[in-house]
């Protein structure tokens, strides 16, 4: 561990700005494309109800 | 040991074994991740040249090489579709392409606001940041491309074939640092020669490459069967397999 305190981990020695941008956007982008494919998902499941509901 | 792979490859039995599979790729994922990002923050070192803004490798090395490996296996199930004409390696294709864009994107903004305090700028025009734009665009057209044909065989051969000639970008993109004399750096990890760097930080981005490819499988899987569902909606299977998890989630 080579942090002295918490504050100097967050400040990445002075790179905070560039350092957690990269890795926040990494987070932010996958976590959007999962809820993205779930609500496809959801749509899709929802028009074949439909469909096979008409077809009865 | 004879697995009936052709067995396998109809999507009325793909769709229920890939959503058994999506469960276990998502929680190796999570499991990876927590290692690599424990390594690349507590365990690695500082480096000597750059300090701590050189931790942005931890993502940014990972998301170029998961940008170029999903390029190849995005052309390989394009190939195999072309060729066998079978439907469920195309759906694969079209399964893997936003996720391939989105690690392309993330690699080019995460390079970008490493150079930005490294190099003093946010973008050069040279071999290596160009032909990665380009992946980019590569994806973003095999999306749009299929997107914009109605017939969805049609659309997987105007795809497949896309993605086909796009693939001789992707040793472009890889040889442009020994092949131009650009700002980028040089290979962190080239094939047959020692590693310049330390132990520890290799190890940072190997967990955060394995976790950005079980990732990508559990994220690609979940889409095929979207796609499936999708495409296939007026069929039998998709209406018993509602009917089997009605009320349930199928």
């Amino acid at each position: 561990m080579h942090w002295s305190s918490w504050s100097a981990f967050f400040n990445m020695g002075g790179y905070a700005f560039y350092v957690w941008f990269s890795f926040g956007l990494t987070a932010l982008c996958l976590a959007w494309e999962i809820l993205a494919v779930r609500k496809r998902r959801d749509v899709a499941l929802n028009l074949a109800r439909l469909l096979a509901q008409d077809k009865q | 040991m004879n697995i009936n792979w052709f067995k396998y490859s109809s999507p009325q039995t793909f769709y229920p074994l890939a959503g058994r599979m999506i469960p276990w790729f998502a929680w190796i994922a999570v499991i990876f991740a927590v290692i690599g990002l424990y390594i690349s923050f507590f365990i690695a070192p500082t480096d000597f040249q750059q300090g701590e803004a050189y931790r942005i490798i931890f993502v940014h090395v990972p998301a170029a090489w998961m940008s170029m490996f999903i390029y190849m296996v995005m052309a390989g199930w394009a190939a195999l579709g072309l060729s066998l004409n079978a439907r469920l390696p195309a759906m694969m294709a079209q399964a893997l392409a936003p996720t391939g864009a989105i690690f392309t994107l993330l690699a080019l903004v995460t390079g970008s606001f490493w150079g930005k305090p490294m190099w003093g700028t946010w973008w050069v025009w040279d071999a290596r940041l160009t032909s990665e734009l380009i992946l980019l665009f590569l994806y973003l057209g095999f999306i749009a491309l299929q997107s914009s044909i109605d017939d969805p065989r049609k659309a997987d051969k105007a795809g497949a074939l896309l993605a086909l000639v796009g693939v001789v970008n992707v040793p472009i993109i890889y040889f442009s640092v020994k092949w131009w004399n650009t700002l980028h750096q040089g290979s962190t990890i080239s094939m047959g020669a020692a590693p310049k760097m330390v132990t520890t930080m290799l190890l940072g981005m190997l967990f955060m490459a394995l976790a950005f490819w079980m990732y990508t499988i559990a994220v690609a899987l979940m889409r095929v069967r979207c796609i499936m569902l999708e495409r296939e909606r007026a069929s039998d299977w998709v209406k018993v397999l509602l009917l089997k998890a009605t009320g349930g989630n199928a």
